[in-house]
């Protein structure tokens, strides 16, 4: 019934290549995207953006990069929260040294500083795997938050160790510092998620992808048929970085606004956005998306029936919230170790035949 | 089921009944995570006082008080969360105890228009009225606690030549009082070792094992948590003094010192109020709130240094809401009345007796300049036969020709990078 391609010429290579081959499914995502840029700014409040949007979008950049190294390229990293923490720092540096450059710069610059960082700590995976090169990730997280702790250039000396967004125009509207609007910074990070989403995928389906693909699923026989491990696991972690440095800018300088970096990005933000991917599924694009709503919508989701409308104490609701996130999990795991993205595959596959499965 | 339906009827009907006037005081409480010791009772005695000027009072002037308590976990992001849940409720003030939270929301609540009371935390500086419009920090501030441990152990004997080495919190908290530790070490003459505890604190081998070398005179630490205990093992361990161990007045609760013992006999911490359960108030809080069966939590940290405090940080608010209402002459006043209630606040040895805390905190006086009032520390004693802190000094002033300046410059380095203009 849905999702068939019956019926649905394509006449060019072009257009039997494109992301979305399925009518319904095009359809689908422009309604989405038309929905999301233009009704949810109308709509949103502050509330709605600082606990469930901002850090949605943010958390899904974060994953999408995670997914290009781990899901896609096979290579473990525990380093996510550390490469974050390169992204947000390289922000404040540029924005306090270059106050005059537009913000929108500072975050793709950014991002390409953590592409660099990214890439020098993936050095070791052309000599290590698996679980050795998850504990050399492991490795730059201690060491990056260790180093913005310790040397005091890089949040220009100030006593407390803090870092504070500037105030910052894109187009008059301020969308980082304390005169927001909701709208504004939602926009802002949404362009960037959407911008992000769609290189990512199409780097992903195209030759590159397939070369990471091809190291994941056995990097000697990748090696033999004429993929450059080198190469490709370089870029992998450069792209991963990329993008996990614009969520870190991004977190810092639009969502957070203040951020220290022991706490904000510690070894828990490493391990939450790994989650999202494994829950989400590994090597989608989708699943990257699916994995970050999960963990950020459940808890407040959670915390919403417990405290407001059940009315149960706060710390009890804050354990039931462990509880139940971690049996979720579990659950998931189990029962769908592929994560969401296949959920969402086999119900397409499903409505495909619906109502005539034979 | 059975339990679902009245639960569902009930909301229901708190969405039907009618908005009733009242004072709402978000507690951005931690009841879990690694700083849940510290978080308990300090939301429990912020609750408790309200609930019993609720029940004995009938409110503040006249208005019911209204806590709202979302739970941050210590964690920012959770915090920001927590803030604007709550903020649409008509909050008044918030005291977020956490100086990461605290960052988080100076810029936030000052553009709201609500004010925030960081009562001996978060950002020093925002002393400076002129700078931090909604931003107080009465009665006493990270410096004034510095100042006020080298004063203590200057009366104790000659500090010039001598070691003394801080520990600290390796975060904004912690960092705090490193700069007015060295002014002060070029001052006064004494060496300053520094020795940062990465969060949350648990393993501390090795910087004891740098003090058990280095062998400093006095050690000062700056911890909160699970540090604290740990830190204090440690230093029953390797045999230090515990006479020479001061801690900050987030160091020197019950639970900090409990876990060691014996040995933690004497330890020192800054205090900036009374401590045990020696006040009139508490008899009104038993009648009206524990044996109304209303007291919040399991209701039994009464008493204890935390809980002190957050009943004082609830006494200080309430007494600002009195004044707010003085000053604009309505009872049910909103974020910026409270505000320049906050900025008008004035606590008297008469005020505190009428309320039945004789002698528990300093007399002090807000300004538009100054939010952060006199600064007057005073210092706490464990002892570990009798299971109590005992106030050994008076609330005594500290070096603010010293902080006063330090103030100023990182107030206005502040208002430059934010363009702010000073005001006042």
């Amino acid at each position: 019934m849905f999702y068939r391609e019956a019926g649905d010429f394509k006449t060019s290579y072009t257009d039997d290549n494109q992301t979305f081959p399925i009518k319904f499914d095009r359809y689908r995502y422009y309604v989405v995207l038309a929905i999301a840029f233009g009704v949810i700014p109308f709509l949103i409040n502050d509330y709605w953006a600082n606990a469930f949007l901002l850090p949605f979008l943010i958390y899904s950049i974060a994953a999408i990069g995670l997914n290009i190294l781990t899901g896609y390229c096979g290579q473990v990293s525990l380093g996510t929260g550390g490469f974050m923490a390169v992204g947000a720092y390289a922000c404040y540096k540029l924005m306090t040294s270059f106050p005059d450059v537009n913000i929108f710069f500072h975050v793709i610059a950014a991002g390409g500083v953590t592409a660099i960082v990214c890439t020098a700590f993936g050095l070791p995976s052309l000599r290590i795997k698996g679980f050795y090169l998850a504990v050399a990730t492991l490795a730059a997280q201690f060491f990056l938050v260790w180093l913005f702790n310790k040397v005091s250039w890089f949040y220009n000396y100030s006593a407390s160790g803090q870092i504070n967004a500037p105030e910052r125009f894109v187009f008059g509207v301020p969308v980082t510092g304390a005169n927001t609007d909701a709208w504004a910074t939602y926009l802002f990070c949404l362009v960037f998620l959407t911008i992000s989403a769609i290189i990512a995928r199409n780097l992903t389906r195209g030759m590159q992808g397939r070369k990471w693909m091809a190291i994941r699923d056995m990097d000697i026989a990748a090696e033999i048929i004429g993929v450059n491990p080198m190469r490709a696991k370089l870029s992998a972690f450069a792209v991963s970085g990329f993008f996990i440095g614009i969520s870190g800018a991004l977190f810092f300088a639009v969502y957070l606004g203040a951020v220290e970096v022991g706490e904000v990005f510690g070894i828990q933000k490493s391990f939450l956005v790994l989650f999202m991917i494994i829950i989400g599924g590994l090597g989608s694009i989708f699943g990257s998306f699916a994995g970050a709503a999960f963990l950020v919508l459940l808890p407040v989701v959670l915390k919403l029936i417990g405290v407001d409308f059940l009315g149960w104490p706060t710390d009890i609701v804050a354990h039931f919230n462990l509880v139940i996130v971690g049996a979720l999990i579990i659950i998931f795991l189990i029962a769908e170790p592929h994560g969401i993205a296949q959920l969402w595959r086999v119900a397409k596959e499903k409505l495909r035949l619906w109502p005539f499965p034979h | 089921m059975k339990m679902k339906l009245p639960a569902m009827a009930l909301s229901a009907l708190m969405i039907a009944s009618p908005v009733m006037a009242d004072l709402v005081f978000p507690s951005l409480s931690y009841r879990t995570g690694p700083y849940a010791a510290g978080g308990i009772p300090f939301a429990d005695g912020y609750a408790d006082y309200f609930t019993m000027l609720n029940a004995r009072d009938g409110g503040i002037g006249g208005v019911e008080a209204r806590v709202l308590e979302c739970e941050t976990g210590y964690n920012t992001e959770k915090g920001v969360e927590c803030y604007e849940s709550t903020k649409g409720e008509g909050a008044l003030v918030y005291q977020p105890l956490s100086t990461g939270i605290t960052y988080q929301l100076i810029p936030k609540a000052t553009a709201d228009g609500i004010a925030i009371h960081s009562m001996g935390y978060g950002r020093t500086s925002a002393a400076n009225g002129k700078v931090f419009s909604n931003v107080f920090n009465y009665p006493a501030n990270y410096w004034n606690g510095a100042s006020g441990a080298i004063n203590y152990l200057m009366s104790q004997g000659d500090i010039s030549g001598k070691k003394v080495a801080l520990v600290y919190h390796n975060s904004a908290y912690g960092k705090e009082p490193i700069r007015t530790l060295e002014e002060l070490s070029a001052k006064h003459g004494y060496d300053l070792t520094l020795i940062p505890v990465d969060h949350p604190g648990q393993e501390q081998k090795s910087q004891w094992l740098q003090i058990r070398r280095e062998k400093p005179d006095y050690v000062i630490m700056y911890g909160w948590g699970v540090m604290n205990q740990v830190a204090v093992q440690e230093a029953a361990n390797i045999r230090f003094n515990m006479e020479n161990f001061i801690g900050i007045w987030w160091s020197g609760s019950e639970n900090d010192v409990l876990p060691a013992g014996d040995k933690a006999n004497g330890y020192k911490a800054l205090t900036f109020h009374g401590v045990g359960d020696d006040f009139p108030v508490f008899d009104d809080i038993k009648e009206h709130v524990v044996d109304a069966g209303n007291a919040a939590g399991a209701g039994d940290q009464i008493g204890t240094v935390l809980y002190n405090r957050g009943l004082y940080a609830a006494m200080l608010a309430a007494e600002a809401v009195k004044t707010a209402q003085e000053i604009h002459g309505v009872a049910d006043i909103n974020a910026a009345q409270m505000r320049d209630g906050m900025e008008a606040l004035e606590i008297t040895e008469d005020k505190m007796a009428a309320l039945g805390l004789p002698g528990f905190g300093p007399s002090f006086k807000v300004s538009c300049e100054n939010h952060g009032g006199p600064g007057l520390v005073g210092m706490t004693q464990w002892d570990a036969a009798a299971k109590e802190w005992t106030l050994i000094s008076d609330f005594s002033p500290s070096d603010m020709d010293l902080i006063q300046p330090l103030i100023d410059e990182d107030s206005m380095a502040y208002a430059a990078e934010n363009k702010i203009e000073p005001s006042c």
